[in-house]
C-alpha cells in the first residue's frame, strides 16, 4: 500500500486548522505527527482516515499499484484514538466479532479473535461487558479492534493514553510489527512515541 | 454480497444492542400505554366517530414514533460509537440498516397500538375492511420509517435533539398522516378496498420519494 497526501489543507468555519501538508508514505515507512494542542493532529488522522473531508488537497490510497477508492478503506485501515469508542453493552468478543462481521471480514474468524484478544491481555476478560472494563482495558480492546483485520494502514492517536507499562509494551509489539509490514502513523506529544516511527512532520508551525 | 452481509450484520448488532440497553423500546412502550390511557380516560363513555378515532390512532403513532425512533442515531452520537461505524461500514450500509431496524420497530410499535386500541375501544374500533387497515399499517408504518430515519440522522447532529425531532419531522409527516387517516376511517367505515387505492398510491409514492431522497442525501448528513 502507499498514501500520497498532497497539499491536504483543513479549515472549520473559515478558521483554518492546517495547511500545505503533504507526505507519502509506503510499505514499512512509519510517520509521527507532532504539534501543540489544537495544532490539528486528530483533525488530520481523520482526514487520512476518510472520516472528514479536506477542505483542499488530496488523499490518495494505492494498493499492488491500483488507486484505492475510500469506500473500501476500511478492509485497510485501523484506527486507534479516544474518540473512537466501542460498544458497552457488548463484551469484548462481542465487539470484535459484531465489528468485523459489519466490516465483512472474513478473515476475523473465532481463532483470530482469540490471538488479537491474548496480544493485548483481554482473554481472560472476553465474556465482559464493556462498560465493566477501566479505561485502560478499554484502550487494549481498540487496539485488539484496530489490528484484527491486519491493516495495511495503521493510524495512532494518543497511542498510549490510559495504559500502564505492560499496555505501553504490549503497543510497542503492535508497532514494531506493523513497521515491518505496513504503514504507521502515529499523532502524539511524546517524544518516546514518536521515536517508533522513521520520520515526522510538525502542525502548527507558523 | 458483502454489502447485504454488511447490512445484516448492522441489523443484528442494533436489535441486540436494543434488547439490551431498551434505548428506544421502553420510551416507545411507555408513550403508546400512557397515550391509550389517556384518550380511554378523555373519551370515557362517548362513542367516538371513525374519523375522530382514525385521527387519535395515527396521533398515538406520531407521537410515539417521535419519542422513540430518533435513538437508532443519537444513541450512536451520545455513545461516540457513531465514528466507529463510519470506519467499518458504507454510508448506504448504515442507512439501510437503520431504516430496516426503525421499519421493524415501527412495525411492532403500531400493531401494539391496534392490539392495546381494540381491546380499550372495542365497540367502538371495529375494523370492517381489514384488507384497508393492513395495506394503511404496512405502508403507514414503511413510509414513517422512511421520514424517520433521515430526520434522526439530521438530529443526531444538532444541539438541540429533544425539540428538534418532532419540529422538522411534522411538515415533512403531515402529507403521510392525513393520508393514513383517511384510509383507516375507510377501513373502520366498511368501504371497499377499491375506494383506498388514491391512498394506498400516495403511500407507496411518498415511500419511494422519501427512501430515494435520503438514500441521496445520507452520506452528506453522515458524514462531516
Amino acid at each position: 500500500m502507499t498514501l500520497t497526501v498532497d497539499k491536504v489543507a483543513k479549515e472549520f468555519n473559515r478558521r483554518s486548522i492546517f495547511r500545505d501538508v503533504s507526505f507519502s508514505l509506503s510499505q514499512g515507512q512509519s510517520l509521527a505527527i507532532t504539534g501543540r494542542n489544537g495544532s490539528g493532529k486528530s483533525t488530520l488522522i481523520k482526514v487520512i482516515a476518510g472520516l472528514l473531508s479536506a477542505t483542499r488537497g488530496t488523499v490518495a490510497y494505492t494498493v499492488d499499484g491500483n488507486s484505492l477508492n475510500v469506500e473500501d478503506l476500511r478492509y485497510h485501515i485501523g484506527l486507534v484514538s479516544p474518540y473512537l469508542q466501542l460498544y458497552d453493552e457488548f463484551s469484548g468478543s462481542e465487539n470484535l466479532e459484531l465489528l468485523s462481521k459489519i466490516r465483512s471480514d472474513l478473515g476475523s474468524d473465532s481463532k483470530r479473535i482469540q490471538e488479537v484478544l491474548e496480544a493485548v491481555g483481554l482473554w481472560e476478560r472476553r465474556s465482559d461487558y464493556v462498560r465493566t472494563y477501566s479505561s485502560g482495558m478499554k484502550q487494549r480492546l481498540k487496539y485488539a479492534f484496530a489490528v484484527l483485520h491486519r491493516p495495511s494502514l495503521l493510524l495512532l492517536d494518543e497511542p498510549t493514553s490510559n495504559l500502564d507499562q505492560n499496555g505501553i509494551t504490549m503497543v510497542a509489539q503492535v508497532v514494531a510489527e506493523q513497521n515491518r509490514s505496513g504503514i504507521l502513523i502515529v499523532a502524539t506529544n511524546d517524544a518516546d512515541e514518536a521515536a517508533w516511527c522513521s520520520s515526522s512532520i510538525e502542525l502548527g508551525l507558523p | 454480497m458483502s454489502q447485504f452481509s454488511s447490512t445484516y450484520a448492522l441489523i443484528r448488532k442494533d436489535v441486540h444492542s436494543e434488547l439490551r440497553t431498551r434505548y428506544a423500546l421502553n420510551a416507545l412502550l411507555m408513550f403508546v400505554v400512557t397515550a391509550v390511557a389517556t384518550i380511554l380516560f378523555a373519551l370515557r363513555s362517548d362513542q367516538p366517530t371513525s374519523s375522530v378515532l382514525s385521527g387519535l390512532y395515527w396521533v398515538v403513532v406520531f407521537f410515539t414514533a417521535m419519542s422513540g425512533l430518533s435513538r437508532t442515531f443519537v444513541s450512536e452520537e451520545e455513545r461516540g460509537t457513531t465514528m466507529t461505524l463510519q470506519l467499518i461500514a458504507s454510508p448506504s450500509t448504515v442507512y439501510f440498516a437503520k431504516l430496516l431496524f426503525n421499519t421493524a420497530l415501527t412495525f411492532s410499535m403500531t400493531i401494539a397500538v391496534t392490539i392495546l386500541y381494540m381491546t380499550v375501544f372495542s365497540n367502538s374500533f371495529v375494523i370492517k375492511t381489514f384488507s384497508i387497515f393492513a395495506g394503511t399499517v404496512i405502508l403507514g408504518s414503511l413510509g414513517f420509517a422512511a421520514a424517520s430515519t433521515i430526520i434522526a440522522a439530521i438530529v443526531a447532529k444538532a444541539n438541540t435533539r429533544g425539540t428538534l425531532y418532532p419540529v422538522l419531522s411534522f411538515p415533512i409527516l403531515i402529507v403521510l398522516l392525513m393520508t393514513v387517516m383517511g384510509a383507516t376511517t375507510k377501513a373502520l367505515d366498511g368501504e371497499e378496498f377499491a375506494t383506498a387505492l388514491p391512498d394506498f398510491q400516495i403511500l407507496i409514492g411518498y415511500f419511494l420519494a422519501m427512501t430515494g431522497g435520503s438514500y441521496l442525501l445520507f452520506e452528506y448528513v453522515w458524514k462531516d
